[in-house]
């Protein structure tokens, strides 16, 4: 045996202990990394909600939690739902909701199962802020072109009565709205929407 | 050798032979010497030299502060709104402690930026010190996120969504963006889980990496040696004893003399402490003396004067993702500083005019956009101002490469000076 090192065993036995050891570090570090991730207890409250709209009258709106995001339910006017089908879609950054997130069922231009009733998560897609309900037409801080909608007092976000966001907001797509299903005419179920349709 | 050594220390103390048995141990006297008594900075040190020093106070006065308000705090949703209130009303010198822990915070960000305008003002950021800006750089990423994850804890309406907006800033990465800001929070909001994790990284993970970076950043500062108000290399002229000739000791000649800003310091501590520690609403923000309601956005959603700077600018760009990556750009171009800036004159004093007016143009925009940022989004004229100010923002690092290199500079003298106008 001689007294010179061998260096090319030796090379070879450091990268081999350090990519088996980089390999154990790596593999350590996954439940450390998916303990972040929502807890089962977490995911067991973020279950679906029923809420009954029957007392609901017309123009108001009712706020419930769901996964600890607000959701509105408006039943919207006849005047109301008049102005949302009147909006010219230049105003629209979003008209069609194409880049929104919307279940299937809602596609449509009042976004909803039912015409007058709106299912909407009232947070903000810009920064998560929650927007007032401002359904006064042209007040003087908001000008002569508002016709009735969200208004976020963060940004300044504007959307339209259905929740579509207008040209010009800092809000990137329009409020989305949950899965929620009818059951009967007036119990909606938010977070399941098994057999839903418009 | 060692026979040499110990008939020396036989005529002295009991003191000094104790250090001796150490210093065989431990390099005691050795890291003194290199850190302290045998460590030369310039002689010619002005008032922006106290910054670093003072930071430490302040990391301290946070460290031991923050390790008290730990005995009594509760880190749960139900219960933490609750908890700070029950120090502030009822635990001994309870408020008093708090107080300190939250002015604290300010104090660490108008400490850290006059400290890192100095190193605009001298050129401390180049070669060959660029590794120590960028330990620095990374420090102030550390304060940033301590500060941000620290302001949840209280649960009131600001903390919850001043939260709510910053986590959904990771929202804004394309692709995977929704998860990260899932695997953030711990939940599908902010919730009791995400306040219980921020209130582990904000007392435990951060501070021990801000101490250790700390340590870093001073250790790469004594490899090079502290530059001074001329940006001269005080180690290319030395004595026949290897001493630069323009340096004095450490200690104890700086400790001294920072001592005297220490006093200040703590003066005027003292005095935003016990007569103004909410600061009108800009150490304290009024909106967080309500607890966090999920349902309820506040009126008007700024954060702490020490981000609204960033802030104005995230506002000013009507696209959520460009957005974000502006305010983050905001921050990543100061790691380029050493290679963007070209000029070889490291100190104001010598520079040429373009670099003055660039960096008062900076320093000015900053300062404005810092004020928009506190404003509300409603006013046009103020996202129109945000525009104007990010804009001179982005324009002092990106022309900084051509307006550095044909910069007219005036001749650097061998020795420091004093007084530099003539």
């Amino acid at each position: 045996m001689s007294d010179e090192a061998d260096l090319s065993r030796r090379h070879f036995l450091t990268v081999a202990t350090s990519v088996v050891g980089g390999v154990g570090v790596v593999l350590t570090a996954v439940p450390f990394v998916a303990s972040f991730r929502p807890s089962a207890r977490a995911q067991a409250m973020g279950g679906p909600v029923e809420v009954d709209i029957g007392k609901l009258e017309d123009g108001a709106m009712v706020r419930v939690v769901w996964r600890g995001r607000p959701v509105w339910i408006l039943r919207r006017t006849k005047d109301m739902v008049g102005r949302i089908e009147a909006e010219p879609p230049s105003l629209l950054k979003d008209p069609d909701s194409a880049e929104s997130e919307q279940p299937d069922y809602t596609r449509n231009p009042l976004r909803a199962i039912k015409p007058d009733i709106l299912v909407v998560v009232g947070v903000c897609t810009h920064l998560g802020c929650a927007p007032i309900e401002r359904f006064d037409v042209a007040p003087p801080d908001l000008g002569p072109d508002w016709k009735g909608g969200f208004y976020c007092p963060c940004h300044g976000s504007r959307f339209d009565m259905a929740g579509r966001v207008m040209v010009g907001s800092p809000a990137p797509t329009n409020l989305p709205i949950p899965p929620y299903r009818f059951v009967g005419d007036n119990m909606i179920i938010i977070g399941d929407d098994t057999g839903a349709k418009a | 050798m060692s026979a040499a050594r110990s008939g020396a220390t036989a005529s002295q103390g009991r003191c000094a032979r104790l250090i001796d048995w150490v210093d065989e141990r431990f390099p005691l006297t050795a890291m003194i010497k290199e850190h302290a008594t045998e460590y030369y900075a310039a002689k010619n040190f002005n008032a922006w030299y106290v910054f670093g020093v003072l930071a430490i106070v302040v990391l301290v006065i946070q460290l031991v502060t923050g390790i008290f308000l730990t005995m009594n705090y509760k880190p749960s949703a139900t219960e933490a709104f609750a908890s700070v209130e029950y120090i502030m009303r009822d635990v001994q010198w309870g408020w008093l402690i708090r107080y300190m822990h939250s002015t604290g915070a300010s104090a660490f960000f108008i400490v850290v930026y006059l400290h890192m305008f100095r190193a605009l003002l001298y050129g401390s950021y180049k070669n060959p010190r660029e590794l120590l800006w960028l330990i620095g750089m990374v420090i102030y990423l550390a304060l940033m996120a301590e500060a941000f994850m620290g302001y949840l804890l209280p649960w009131g309406q600001m903390s919850y969504w001043g939260a709510q907006v910053i986590v959904s800033l990771f929202g804004a990465i394309p692709g995977v963006g929704a998860d990260l800001v899932e695997w953030i929070r711990g939940d599908y909001f902010i919730s009791d889980i995400t306040l219980n994790r921020f209130f582990a990284l904000h007392v435990a993970a951060v501070p021990l990496a801000l101490v250790l970076l700390v340590v870093m950043h001073i250790l790469a500062l004594h490899e090079t040696g502290s530059l001074n108000p001329d940006g001269i290399e005080i180690k290319e002229r030395k004595d026949s004893r290897g001493i630069p000739l323009d340096g004095v000791a450490f200690h104890p000649y700086y400790t001294a003399k920072d001592l005297v800003a220490i006093v200040i310091f703590f003066a005027l501590f003292a005095a935003v402490v016990f007569f103004a520690p909410e600061m009108g609403g800009y150490f304290l923000e009024h909106a967080n003396f309500e607890p966090a309601n999920m349902l309820k956005t506040p009126e008007h959603i700024a954060p702490v004067w020490y981000f609204t700077p960033f802030y104005a600018i995230l506002r000013s760009v009507p696209s959520k993702g460009w957005g974000a990556f502006l305010m983050m750009m905001a921050i990543v171009l100061l790691f380029f500083l050493p290679w963007l800036d070209r000029c070889r004159v490291k100190s104001i004093r010598y520079r040429g005019w373009t670099y003055k007016l660039a960096l008062a143009v900076f320093i000015v925009s900053f300062v404005a956009l810092g004020y928009l940022g506190l404003q509300p989004a409603t006013e046009l004229v103020y996202v129109y101002a945000a525009r104007f100010f990010a804009a001179l923002y982005f324009l002092f690092f990106l022309l900084m490469p051509l307006y550095t290199s044909a910069e007219k500079t005036r001749p650097v003298p061998e020795r420091v000076v004093y007084d530099a106008s003539h």
